[in-house]
């Protein structure tokens, strides 16, 4: 039987069932605890940090004194318009933003660690600080950081000639302004690391909540300039990341600093408060969209000014340039446009970082694109599924205007699919009463499609210092037949050691319980990126695949000595190796390989029939794509916003394992109604944050998540080896746009639409109030 | 420091162990008892990762000072399954893909075993109601959902809502 495509249940599973997981905190009991103090200024120059009176025996205080020759994280991008500013460990002489780590206490547990941090006596003097990303650019300012006086840390720009002319010769001219304020990836388990010297070799084990263990494991070293061959990264099981858990921070670096210091083992668990507060934000970001339409609605060009706020420093290794320079690559998604103009700014301000968060900042383009679509189809009195058809790419490959090749898709297809599933007809019928009885129903689209399972080339083509891309996998069979693939590559949640399990079960005629997958340790993983971008199933997967054909090549080579037939006609399958009706079982070929070698003589010493072999793969990259459909009801009195019906149509090529596919997409679509409806971290004009708290900060429960109806489409692309597209980020793509849409269609008897996300209940009575329905 | 002598009976074994009053549950079945199954994702009683069953109620064991939990029977993740076997709640969260990444699972799995245990039948409403107590980020909740309405469905335990 085949394994791929089939809905197996995890192998990860049953250990987490029975609470026997083991996460960062559950290894670092026992630990010497350590409690960060972190500024309550948004920005100031640090007097002095001292310790409180009565420090008891055996207790620490660390602060930027200590740790002063330690380098800054500074990652880099190969651009004349990147200020590549540095962040300390813990800050000498300035505070960038509130929660930054200014000091460490160490103590035997952590409430002690808790209690001595609240007394450590902190001096700053606070300056002028700014937040808000408009205010940041203003004249007179203040400035963050001096390489960067203008506190624009990147920009991309480009102008095709066209494009002017295409909107002097305009029929029509949308234009758009939209926000997105700011949000928490809000992983359930917060970060968190345990850094453990061992004396007998002077290396130090850091067990870390991560996305990415080499690169952490790289990054710490570049960081305290220690050899990095003295350093192991564990990333055991995790939970959650959603993008947030790639960067390095700075906590992490200090923990290992403490246990080669020390010589002893140190642990950090965050809490709720200083993962809200202090790891990383995203999707903070103002865009300005013009588009130049014909009277038909084609499509002429695009213009679009994006300013997105990073936060007080660049995220290591991605940079903050991830989220405007992938707005400014990737605005058009699935549209043909054939001119195109774009700006983007990258602006400092006294707030928390910003990191990749699922989606990085598609869900914010698609937002702007597709509100684009349905005000120029209302401008013009065209159907709004009409007006997408025809500026829709629907033959492929196709080149975009940033470069980009969109391999084979089905962005019709999927549009007009999810328009049957949704009843677009009824439910206008449906809206209509409801109207008349002053009930305001809406329903939203959302075309997009997804970059991922990007290789080297991209990165390199964002002109990273550190280019992430490839993925290589050392794959061996045990003497007793068993399949062990050490991936670079690092899940949390994704279901890889399942999914790459059937597809190499497949590779080998075996089955998926046969092979184990050796991930998230430093040690025993060869050099790898990690999971996230939409990418392991099609890199991981990929490098998977080949590496089990090589393997499947020495199995038939083996059995061809020993069924006495040519290896060319050996078929792997069931666990047999098949010459006709004779056959060999696999363990046996795997046995006699590594305890009979000289059956298998090799007159030049090269003992080619070692069960080991390695791969790599790095793909341009692929595109997946979705179109998503929500049905709401507005409540006109309150604001509140409820959704009746979600719909996916997805294409993500080759469904390994169409259940966990599934799991991707729920996921996504939840955490991007959050986008749209819920979360966001609001800073009060000093610099403090007000939403420190879940009770403030609002990720929505089974209670306001509607069923997410799913329909796959499975086109094949020749852009990945498995026919296997990423699909991680697209639930989180498409759910702000098709919500803010139906949001939208509700209110349009108010005459009014939704610009700015999340679409609160206060902001949405803000555009209602003082207006009246429109018969 | 000041610390308390008290026995915790965890999964219906005695824990003797030396307790700072202000230690919460979950931490004192976490570091004292060595059982981790329990998570902590806030500590501020929002979430529900440290969901456990305290006299057969649900508690979230971060807002429960462990002193406080002598002389009561104490219900963790680690005690749902006999065995090899895992309870029919588990299994049915292994079936239908109830968990991601698995921090929130233990919190679900205990809020959801106090629920299947109760006399009354489940519907709908009222399984969304119990499980809309915590969060979990990776699920969006569908398979959560399906998890236990399968289990309440093997267990005799479900009824489809009563038509309005």
């Amino acid at each position: 039987m085949k394994w791929s495509g089939q809905r197996l249940p995890r192998l990860e599973d049953p250990a987490l069932l029975r609470g026997e997981g083991s996460f960062t905190a559950d290894i670092a009991i026992g630990a010497r605890c350590v409690r960060f103090v972190r500024s309550p200024y948004a920005s100031g120059r640090i007097v002095s940090i001292k310790p409180p009176p009565d420090m008891p025996a055996g207790t620490l205080l660390v602060t930027g004194r200590d740790v002063a020759q330690l380098g800054a994280i500074r990652p880099t991008l190969a651009r004349f318009n990147y200020a590549a500013i540095g962040q300390p460990v813990l800050p000498l002489e300035r505070v960038h933003f509130v929660g930054q780590a200014i000091a460490a206490v160490v103590a035997a547990t952590p409430e002690l660690a808790e209690d001595l941090a609240d007394l450590v006596m902190v001096d700053i003097d606070p300056e002028a600080a700014v937040v808000d990303l408009d205010a940041a650019i203003a004249p007179g300012a203040p400035v963050l950081h001096a390489e960067s006086p203008g506190n624009v840390l990147v920009e991309g720009k480009l102008r095709q000639p066209a494009c002017d002319e295409a909107f002097a010769g305009a029929t029509h001219i949308e234009e758009l302004g939209l926000r997105s304020r700011r949000q928490n990836a809000t992983p359930m388990e917060a970060r968190g690391g345990c850094a453990s010297f061992d004396r007998a070799t002077g290396r130090v084990r850091l067990t870390a909540s991560c996305q990415m263990p080499h690169m952490l494991r790289t990054g710490i070293a570049t960081v305290l300039d220690m050899p990095e061959a003295d350093l192991q990264v564990i990333a055991p099981d995790v939970g959650g990341g959603f993008g947030q858990k790639m960067a390095l921070f700075p906590e992490y670096p200090l923990l290992v600093w403490l246990a080669r210091r020390h010589r002893g083992s140190f642990a950090w668990i965050e809490d709720r408060n200083e993962n809200l507060i202090a790891s990383a934000h995203s999707r903070d970001q103002r865009h300005v969209i013009r588009g130049a339409f014909d009277a038909d609605g084609t499509l002429r060009a695009l213009d679009v000014d994006i300013l997105s706020n990073v936060g007080a420093f660049s995220c290591y290794p991605i940079t903050c340039g991830v989220e405007p320079l992938m707005a400014l690559a990737e605005y058009p998604g699935p549209y043909k446009v054939p001119a195109y103009a774009a700006r983007a700014r990258g602006i400092t301000t006294n707030t928390c970082p910003m990191a990749p968060y699922r989606g990085v900042s598609r869900p914010i383009i698609t937002f702007g694109i597709e509100r684009l679509m349905e005000r120029a189809a209302q401008a013009l009195g065209v159907d709004p599924i009409a007006l997408r058809r025809r500026n829709l790419v629907s033959s492929f490959p196709y080149r975009t205007a940033t470069g980009m090749t969109l391999d084979a898709a089905s962005y019709i297809e999927a549009m007009d699919l999810a328009a049957a599933a949704a009843d677009l007809p009824g439910f206008r019928e449906r809206q209509a009463v409801a109207r008349r009885a002053g009930r305001y129903l809406g329903i939203g689209f959302s075309v997009f499609n997804e970059r991922t399972g990007y290789g080297t080339p991209a990165f390199a083509a964002r002109s990273m210092g550190i280019v992430p891309g490839y993925e290589v996998v050392d794959i061996a069979m045990t003497p007793a037949g068993e399949v062990e693939a050490r991936i670079g590559a690092s899940p949390h949640g994704q279901g890889l050691r399942t999914t790459l399990a059937q597809l190499i079960a497949d590779r080998l005629g075996m089955a998926p319980a046969q092979v184990r997958i050796v991930h998230g340790d430093t040690d025993r993983t060869p050099y790898g990126w990690g999971s996230f971008a939409s990418r392991g199933m099609v890199i991981a997967g990929g490098a998977c695949q080949i590496a089990a054909d090589k393997l499947a090549e020495r199995l038939r080579q083996a059995a061809a000595v020993v069924l006495q037939a040519s290896a060319e006609t050996i078929v792997l399958r069931d666990g047999q190796a098949f010459a006709g009706d004779a056959s060999v079982p696999i363990a046996e070929l795997a046995r006699l390989a590594h305890q009979r070698s000289d059956i298998f003589g090799t007159p030049d010493g090269e003992g080619r029939f070692n069960l080991a072999e390695t791969a790599s793969y790095d793909p341009g990259g692929t595109f997946s794509n979705a179109c998503h459909v929500a049905e709401v009801e507005v409540d006109a009195e309150t604001g509140h916003v409820r959704i009746e019906r979600y719909v996916v149509v997805e294409d993500a090529g080759r469904l390994i394992n169409p259940m966990i596919a599934d799991g991707q997409v729920h996921g996504g679509v939840a955490q991007g109604i959050a986008s749209a409806l819920f979360e966001e971290i609001i800073y009060a004009e000093d610099g403090n944050i007000l939403t420190g708290s879940l009770a403030d900060y609002l990720p929505p429960t089974a209670a306001e998540i509607p069923v997410i109806e799913i329909i796959h489409l499975e086109t094949i692309s020749d852009a990945s080896i498995t026919g296997a597209k990423g699909l991680g980020e697209g639930g989180s793509i498409g759910a702000p746009a098709a919500i803010a849409n139906a949001i939208s269609d509700a209110l349009a008897p108010f005459g009014v639409d939704i610009t700015e996300l999340p679409a609160t209940p206060a902001r949405i009575r803000a555009l209602l109030r003082g207006r009246e329905p429109r018969a | 420091m000041n610390t308390r002598h008290i026995t915790l009976n965890v999964n219906g074994t005695d824990h003797a162990i030396e307790v700072e009053p202000r230690r919460t549950l979950a931490d004192t079945l976490r570091d004292q008892c060595g059982l981790t199954g329990t998570h902590l994702g806030c500590e501020h009683g929002v979430c529900g990762a440290c969901t456990i069953i305290v006299d057969d109620a649900p508690v979230r064991a971060c807002l429960m000072f462990g002193v406080q939990a002598e002389g009561r029977l104490i219900r963790t993740v680690e005690g749902l399954a006999d065995g090899q076997t895992l309870s029919p709640l588990q299994q049915s969260f292994w079936d239908n893909h109830g968990l991601q990444c698995g921090f929130c699972t233990p919190g679900f799995l205990m809020l959801a075993t106090w629920l299947l245990e109760r006399e009354t039948m489940i519907d709908e409403a009222e399984l969304r109601h119990v499980l809309s107590s915590n969060l979990c980020r990776c699920t969006g909740y569908q398979n959560i959902l399906k998890a236990v309405r399968e289990a309440a469905k093997g267990l005799g335990k479900w009824t489809e809502s009563a038509p309005a």
